[in-house]
């Protein structure tokens, strides 16, 4: 073929047509390139345990400020470094400021003491449950986000399930195919002139696992090699770090329509259990990430709006009263918010159980009222159409919708 | 059906599957003593002169250390802040975990007792902690050294026993805070963290250490266990990280185990008595029996060679070398079928990648993030039931992505501080006979005919042959 046609195909994206492979995988990659402006989840997941009393604050519930002498957020008033008042009793922590604006216009929502019902008080096992999707239960061998994916096969994009982190997190895990991008930079060859013997060779592999495994691998490769050159330049106001920079790559995947269906990124440095601050601090450092990422993102996103949603979640949160080093210890209970432009928002959800000694969990944390299955089936159930949550949250009795998805 | 192995292809088996990958060296040796011969050699490990790669390891201070000492010299940076020490990242507990995995790497690579640091990966895996929850940042060492290690071709059930009194296996599956629910601790101070039974470690030991998921055990067994190994716990996590029995938080009532009466007032015998009757059960010879071949022959064990070991295992008490004999001892164990059946892990992809292109390799940070990058960052793995040991766990277009980014920078002697033997490059041939003998498939010599030299190495090394062992 002569290098004239080769560039021409290639500027086209089209380059793998001067391979040789076979129809099926054209009809796919085509298909997939064409993928409908689909629906998308974005997980963010905050490990290390994230204070929700501190982030969402209730400031008309008296007890919070007598549980937490020198950490509390102080109550709504004029001035800076004071939380911000969303509905008359909670507030959001000053630096979430961002969000508010994103809150006011309805697209943000927030449910209180919600989490995992499970008792542990270990990351990991916190962590564990809640990826897995079964409280409790660890021998599931898949998470949650991936058994959605199984259970719903609406393209064969190798985008579907994508994971902008260093590995495929448990909640992602399991048998239906996705991708784990550190970036979107870092997902090509070393060697581009290997590119087309491994093609060839994998192409015609007897092997039809490493046949299947290469030909989603290649087909994504020629994806993101498609990307550069058509995705504008991102529109959000991203801040440093690696929890911004992925947020900006799954807006990428999402504006190029590449078949994405669930994102996940994280965020850690959660776990305050010294000097965490108050209205400024360690933990307002990171909510700041947090919230300047999200606003970002929600900026970016754009037109897309309507097609996303958001959902954050935290393994657990943290003991109500402060402890002896001004910082707070593995408790139960917590916040999360729901971002979307079909989300049901400008409104804090879930029952608040109070802070007094006797309604506390186990004497010492917030309750739980929400499951967060109830709050993620129902993204998955009213934005991305999952028919069958028993298969997603197996032995979850059914539980109605807080409404938060229109 | 199919035709029998040729002897080379035999002999590329035989060290696929009971060393880290073939190199020059092994294959001479198999074929100047025999396979049978040089399997028993790799039997007995201590009269396996290993100086080369324990000298490098010997430059890794912190696996000559105990706990105690790895927490005084390697704090947490919180702690070392509050104490106003200045810190290089260098000496946190990461360096601690980055030296275990050098180490590990290091020997898969060069160390000549292979069949034995195989062995110690497999137990290594089933018997799986994480070695970044909390205090088992420093506790995982001495793990690998004194638990795993000394017993990796030994006995079941010492090693069982070892795993039980490990203050890392403790401290994982959260043993040491499992206490009577009417002990001083749990009625005194409500709000400590020890409040009372802890079913996670009972739970496991049967799922995941012995009898199996279906061996035969009930939920009321798992209460049962967990009230046996009450007390078994660690002084000080983060301090004299040691075992001890701790009688005041022991449940001293009779117990029923798997129909089996531990009567009242056995303290720390009950434990004992539980691990006894775990490691001898008929349910634990199979499923360890099972695991075992997964790992050396196939991702579906052959009935016929799984029972051949399930018997050596019950008639040798679980001596490990009885049992590994009667594996590769059994007919199915060279059947056509079963050659080059095997995905490689990532971490045998690796070391394999190391050993047949002869490659000198200090290894970096940068070699253990590709390591992770393809799934299996070592020490690393989160759940209890360790990484796992069928193929389609490793093929996902990422991993394999990785793999073929690590062998390109390989080769191209891109990887700092690792550098291919330069006549491993200029013969793409002998690489091939290491690989494949005699069994190239027509798509790789056709791709392998269109590239030169070095690159040529690269292909064949990224190439499905070698993706499997």
């Amino acid at each position: 073929m002569d290098t004239a046609r080769r560039s021409l195909l290639k500027s086209a994206g089209l380059g793998f047509l001067a391979l040789g492979l076979p129809p099926a995988f054209l009809v796919r990659a085509a298909g997939a390139q064409q993928a409908e402006r689909g629906k998308v989840l974005v997980v963010v997941f905050q490990r290390g345990g994230m204070d929700g009393l501190n982030v969402v604050v209730p400031f008309k519930d008296r007890a919070y400020y007598s549980l937490r002498p020198n950490i509390a957020v102080p109550e709504p008033a004029s001035g800076a470094e004071r939380a911000i008042d969303l509905d008359g009793f909670y507030g959001l922590h000053p630096a979430l400021a961002p969000l508010k604006s994103i809150y006011d216009k309805g697209q943000l929502a927030i449910v209180h003491a919600a989490g995992s019902p499970d008792n542990t008080r270990s990351h990991f096992d916190a962590q564990d449950y809640m990826e897995l999707g079964t409280p409790g239960i660890k021998s599931t061998p898949d998470g949650w986000l991936n058994r959605h994916l199984r259970e719903t096969a609406r393209t064969d994009s190798p985008f579907r399930g994508v994971a902008l982190t260093a590995q495929t997190p448990r909640m992602l895990s399991g048998g239906a195919p996705v991708l784990t991008l550190s970036s979107i930079e870092e997902f090509r060859l070393r060697d581009e002139s290997m590119s087309r013997p491994l093609q060839r060779l994998y192409a015609e592999a007897s092997d039809p696992l490493f046949r299947q495994g290469a030909n989603s691998l290649f087909e994504a490769l020629a994806m993101l090699r498609k990307l550069d050159a058509k995705i504008p330049a991102s529109a959000g106001n991203y801040p440093a770090g690696r929890f911004a920079t992925a947020l900006k790559q799954i807006a990428r995947l999402i504006k190029a329509n590449v078949g994405l269906e669930i994102a996940f990124a994280e965020i850690e440095g959660w776990d305050t259990h010294v000097n965490e601050g108050g209205a400024t601090g360690q933990l307002a450092n990171r909510l700041k990430e947090l919230g300047d990422g999200m606003a970002a993102f929600y900026q970016d996103i754009g037109d897309r709006l309507d097609d996303v949603m958001l959902v954050t979640l935290s393994e657990f949160g943290r003991t109500a009263r402060e402890n002896g080093n001004r910082g707070t210890d593995h408790g139960h209970a917590n916040a999360m918010f729901a971002m979307g432009g079909r989300v049901r928002g400008g409104k804090v959800y879930g029952r608040w159980p109070g802070l007094a000694p006797e309604v506390l969990h186990e004497g010492r944390d917030l309750a739980l009222t929400t499951d967060y299955r109830t709050v993620c089936g129902e993204a998955l159930a009213r934005h991305l159409g999952q028919r069958d949550l028993s298969k997603v949250f197996p032995n979850f009795p059914k539980t109605a919708p807080l409404g938060i998805v229109t | 059906m199919s035709t029998p192995l040729t002897t080379e292809q035999r002999t590329v088996h035989l060290l696929n599957r009971t060393s880290f990958g073939p190199t020059r060296e092994t294959i001479e040796r198999v074929n100047r003593i025999g396979a049978r011969a040089c399997f028993e050699e790799q039997l007995e490990p201590d009269r396996i002169p290993d100086t080369f790669v324990e000298e490098k390891i010997a430059a890794l201070k912190s696996m000559r250390l105990s706990s105690r000492e790895l927490i005084e010299l390697y704090p947490p940076p919180q702690k070392a802040r509050e104490q106003g020490m200045a810190m290089a990242p260098t000496q946190g507990p990461r360096q601690v975990i980055l030296e275990l995995q050098l180490a590990r790497l290091l020997r898969a690579v060069y160390s000549r007792r292979q069949l034995y640091e195989v062995m110690v990966d497999f137990w290594s895996n089933h018997f799986n902690v994480f070695a970044a929850k909390g205090a088992d940042r420093w506790l995982t060492t001495a793990y690998d050294r004194d638990t795993i290690r000394p017993h990796a071709l030994g006995r079941f059930r010492d090693l069982l026993l070892a795993t039980a009194k490990s203050p890392a296996m403790l401290f994982y599956l959260d043993n040491w805070m499992s206490v009577t629910p009417d002990s001083f601790l749990a009625t005194r101070a409500p709000n400590l963290r020890r409040q009372g039974i802890n079913e996670n470690y009972a739970r496991e030991l049967m799922e995941l250490h012995t009898l199996g998921v279906d061996g035969g055990y009930t939920q009321k067994d798992v209460q049962e266990v967990a009230r046996c190994f009450t007390g078994w716990t660690i002084r000080r996590p983060r301090g004299e990280a040691e075992f001890t029995f701790e009688p005041r938080l022991h449940d001293n009532g009779a117990k029923t185990v798997l129909g089996v009466t531990i009567p009242s007032g056995g303290g720390m015998e009950d434990g004992l008595k539980v691990i006894d009757l775990l490691a001898r059960h008929p349910s634990t010879a199979k499923f360890i029996a099972t695991k075992l071949i997964r790992r050396l022959v196939a991702d579906d064990p052959p009935a016929a060679i799984v029972g051949k070991a399930e018997t050596a295992f019950r008639q040798s008490d679980g001596d490990i070398r009885s049992v590994l004999r009667a594996v590769i001892d059994a007919p199915a164990f060279f059947s056509p079928e079963v050659y080059r059946s095997k995905v490689k892990k990532p971490l045998e992809y690796v070391a394999s990648a190391l050993r047949v292109t002869g490659s000198e390799t200090e290894i970096t940070h940068q070699l253990l993030r590709y390591l992770g990058r393809m799934g299996e960052p070592l020490f690393l793995a989160q759940p209890p039931t360790g990484y796992p040991d069928v193929g389609s766990s490793w093929v996902s277009p990422d991993m394999l992505l990785t793999r073929m980014n690590f062998v390109s920078d390989l080769v191209a002697n891109r990887l700092p501080g690792s550098r291919v033997l330069s006549d491993a490059v200029g013969s793409a041939d002998a690489v091939a006979r290491l690989i494949a003998p005699d069994s190239l498939s027509s798509a790789t010599r056709a791709a392998l005919a269109e590239t030169k030299e070095r690159e040529a190495v690269a292909l064949l090394l990224a190439a499905p042959e070698f993706q499997r062992r």
